[in-house]
């Protein structure tokens, strides 16, 4: 994987973030594990306290395993006020889990982030790449749903 | 070039890709196929077409039918009886009065002028509406200083933030000798509740990039990089295909148009962290490092992206430019008002019946916008407040609604009209709540680089939390108005010089709200 992903990028400093974003997207837990670090670190010859230091400072990184699926639900004002509270407390049941944590079954993973830019269809998460909007408790059981059964 | 009897525009941005426009769009094709309409009707894939919250949409050219929350199984329907037909479905169409309500004022536009008339990923379509003329008049018979001239005649300000005058920012970087210079987009839009610059980059990425041209040249650089946060893929897809096509045309590369002009344009893309939206935080993250701010100066426009000159603009500052140099500063003052020049993007969301956007002239009221741009109110809601320019924007009451939106009447708040952020809320919000959901936000995206900032945040979540939970005090008000402003005055960047304005307007503006909250 590494030989791959290397060999689109030369090995300077400012790629680092690219490189992490294809490790993490590729690893099916989805997560920067020590040994990624390092390799990574010998690579574009920087210390690994330097990635250390940006992988816990970008939200979309994560230095724990998580599950297959990451759920992203936005907390920011438009979509608080259309409802995001309401869609977290049902996640949280459905899935059990509190945020931040992986199910049972390491289907899923519970997170909060920040506005997406989608707003004119609050509220709204993500779930991996895919956007949902215009969100409702039906609607979010269906999706949820979708995953479990296929993907 | 062939003719169509109607054209059918579809907006394909991420929020109709949610909804499933691409499996309706097949349906459409299929479907037209079999009446045998393929050579009359045309399908054109756009960017936004200005709706939001209505599902997946099309609209019918020349007619301008709005079709709305369409499901699969309209459009056999729409098809039969529409196309073939001539009877449009009343059914399906946006509400007839909300229609002529609302008001896409195509007229006024500059920057989303061509934002749902054309296909963003064909080249020659931009050129069909006289793109890049204004990249190859400067290149062929403008000398760069005329350029940088000509765009701070048109009084043209920054849409990113502060409003600052772009052209004088590029005048302290033009002169500067050096090996090489930057010219970068900011296009990390991190404001919560703004999403203008996705749909100027959705829409009509090549005025972005011929924007990024005419800068370049001003200032004499030879790279532009456009910063651009990770979540936003469509716009990403879209503008690396258009630098592709403009490289095959030769419109961007070595000794351009003959001239003997370099040019190249990369795309740099983010990890998610509002402060990256910051310049010099930007430029940090751009270096592949954390991305905290650096002290200024030096400013960027001196030593930025690997300490060369760079000038940072932001997507919809850059998106005004080719129409400036194509038809003169002087037509360009002629839209918004005096020191504050052009159009400007808002999203529009919360309680209103059309949420989304708009591109109006500077100066017009907050009222209009919402009537005459968003539908009015929702059924049975009354105006109580509207969160303008975003989490580090202000709580405005009623008493606001026909102030003038630009950087002048609303000074005393500067910086919010940037991101162009317009939440609307009726009386069933609470302001208790929605500062909570604020400073919340804040505690989150401080970067926790400066003191008064990290540790700041903290004690303002703390306290609005207290209050939510009906433990505050009525001295915790002044105590949030006290450290907030403290926190203007010394915290490091403009991230925690923020917090103060949505503070100090929701407790100036809803001190009842506070005030039933605290026993
Ligand atoms: C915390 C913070 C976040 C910011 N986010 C953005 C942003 O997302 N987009 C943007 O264009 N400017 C943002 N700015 C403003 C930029 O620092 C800078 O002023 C702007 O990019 C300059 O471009 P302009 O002159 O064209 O407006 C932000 C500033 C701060 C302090
Ligand atoms: S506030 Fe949730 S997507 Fe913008």
């Amino acid at each position: 994987m590494y030989k791959q992903i290397f060999g689109k990028y030369t090995p300077k400093k400012e790629n680092l973030i690219y490189i992490l974003h294809e490790i993490q997207d590729q690893h099916p837990e989805h997560y920067i594990s020590a040994e990624a670090i390092k390799i990574v670190a010998e690579y574009l010859s920087i210390s690994e306290s330097h990635i250390q230091g940006v992988l816990t400072f970008y939200t979309m990184f994560s230095t724990k395993p998580r599950g297959r699926n990451i759920i992203r639900l936005c907390e920011s004002p438009p979509c608080f006020l259309k409802g995001s509270e309401d869609i977290l407390r049902q996640l949280r049941q459905l899935l059990e889990v509190k945020i931040g944590e992986t199910t049972a079954d390491g289907i899923f993973t519970l997170e909060l982030c920040a506005c997406l830019g989608v707003c004119g269809n609050a509220p709204v998460m993500m779930i991996n790449e895919d956007v949902y909007g215009d969100l409702t408790e039906a609607k979010v059981e269906s999706i949820i749903a979708s995953y479990r059964g296929g993907k | 070039m062939k003719f169509y009897r109607s054209h059918i525009l579809i907006g394909i941005d991420d929020a109709s890709l949610a909804a499933g426009v691409k499996e309706i769009e097949a349906i459409l094709r299929s479907e037209l196929q079999k009446n045998n309409l393929s050579e009359e009707i045309n399908i054109l894939e756009t960017g936004t077409l200005g709706l939001f919250g209505t599902g997946v949409s099309l609209m019918v050219y020349p007619e301008q039918t709005a079709y709305v929350n369409l499901q699969k199984s309209d459009i056999a329907e729409i098809v039969e009886e529409h196309f073939l037909k001539g009877r449009p479905v009343h059914r399906l169409i946006l509400d007839n009065t909300l229609v002529r309500k609302y008001d896409f004022n195509y007229k006024r536009r500059i920057v989303l002028n061509n934002s749902g008339v054309i296909d963003p990923e064909n080249i020659d379509e931009y050129l069909g509406t006289g793109g890049y003329e204004a990249w190859e008049k400067a290149l062929t018979s403008m000398q760069p200083e005329a350029v940088l001239q000509e765009v701070k005649a048109s009084g043209l300000r920054g849409r990113g933030g502060a409003g600052f005058p772009a052209g004088l920012k590029w005048s302290f970087t033009a002169p500067i000798k050096a090996e090489q210079k930057y010219v970068v987009v900011n296009a990390d839009e991190g404001e919560p509740g703004t999403f203008k610059d996705r749909l100027i980059m959705e829409g009509d990425p090549h005025k972005l990039l011929e924007g990024v041209m005419l800068c370049a040249y001003a200032i004499g650089a030879s790279e532009g990089y456009i910063y651009i946060r990770g979540e936003y893929k469509l716009c990403i897809s879209r503008l690396e295909k258009a630098i592709e096509q403009a490289r095959d045309y030769g419109i961007l590369g070595k000794n351009i148009f003959g001239s003997g002009f370099d040019l190249d344009i990369f795309i740099k893309i983010g990890a998610g962290a509002y402060v990256c939206g910051e310049e010099t935080a930007l430029i940090e993250s751009m270096e592949g490092n954390r991305g905290t701010p650096r002290s200024k100066p030096p400013f960027p426009g001196v030593a930025g992206a690997w300490q060369m000159p760079t000038v940072v603009n932001n997507v919809e500052t850059l998106a005004n430019v080719p129409a400036i140099i194509t038809n003169g500063a002087a037509w360009f003052a002629e839209h918004g008002v005096e020191g504050c020049t052009g159009t400007k993007v808002y999203t529009i969301m919360g309680d209103v019946r059309l949420p989304g956007l708009c591109e109006v002239d500077m100066g017009t009221t907050l009222r209009t916008i919402i009537q005459q741009y968003a539908g009015g109110m929702k059924e049975g809601k009354a105006f109580k407040a509207a969160l303008v320019g975003g989490a580090a924007g202000v709580f405005l009451n009623d008493q606001r609604l026909d102030v003038k939106m630009d950087y002048n009447s609303l000074k005393e708040y500067a910086a919010v009209l940037g991101s162009g952020a317009i939440l609307v809320m009726s009386h069933s919000a609470d302001m208790v709540d929605m500062l909570w959901s604020v400073l919340r936000f804040f505690r989150h995206e401080s970067c926790g680089k400066c003191i008064p900032c990290a540790k700041g945040t903290q004690l303002l979540y703390k306290l609005i939390d207290g209050i939510r939970k009906g433990k505050g005090k009525e001295s915790d008000l002044d105590e949030m108005i006290r450290i907030s402003n403290g926190m203007l005055k010394s915290s490091f960047c403009a991230l925690g010089q923020s917090p103060c304005m949505p503070i100090n307007s929701a407790i100036t503006n809803f001190r009842e709200d506070f005030l039933a909250r605290i026993k």
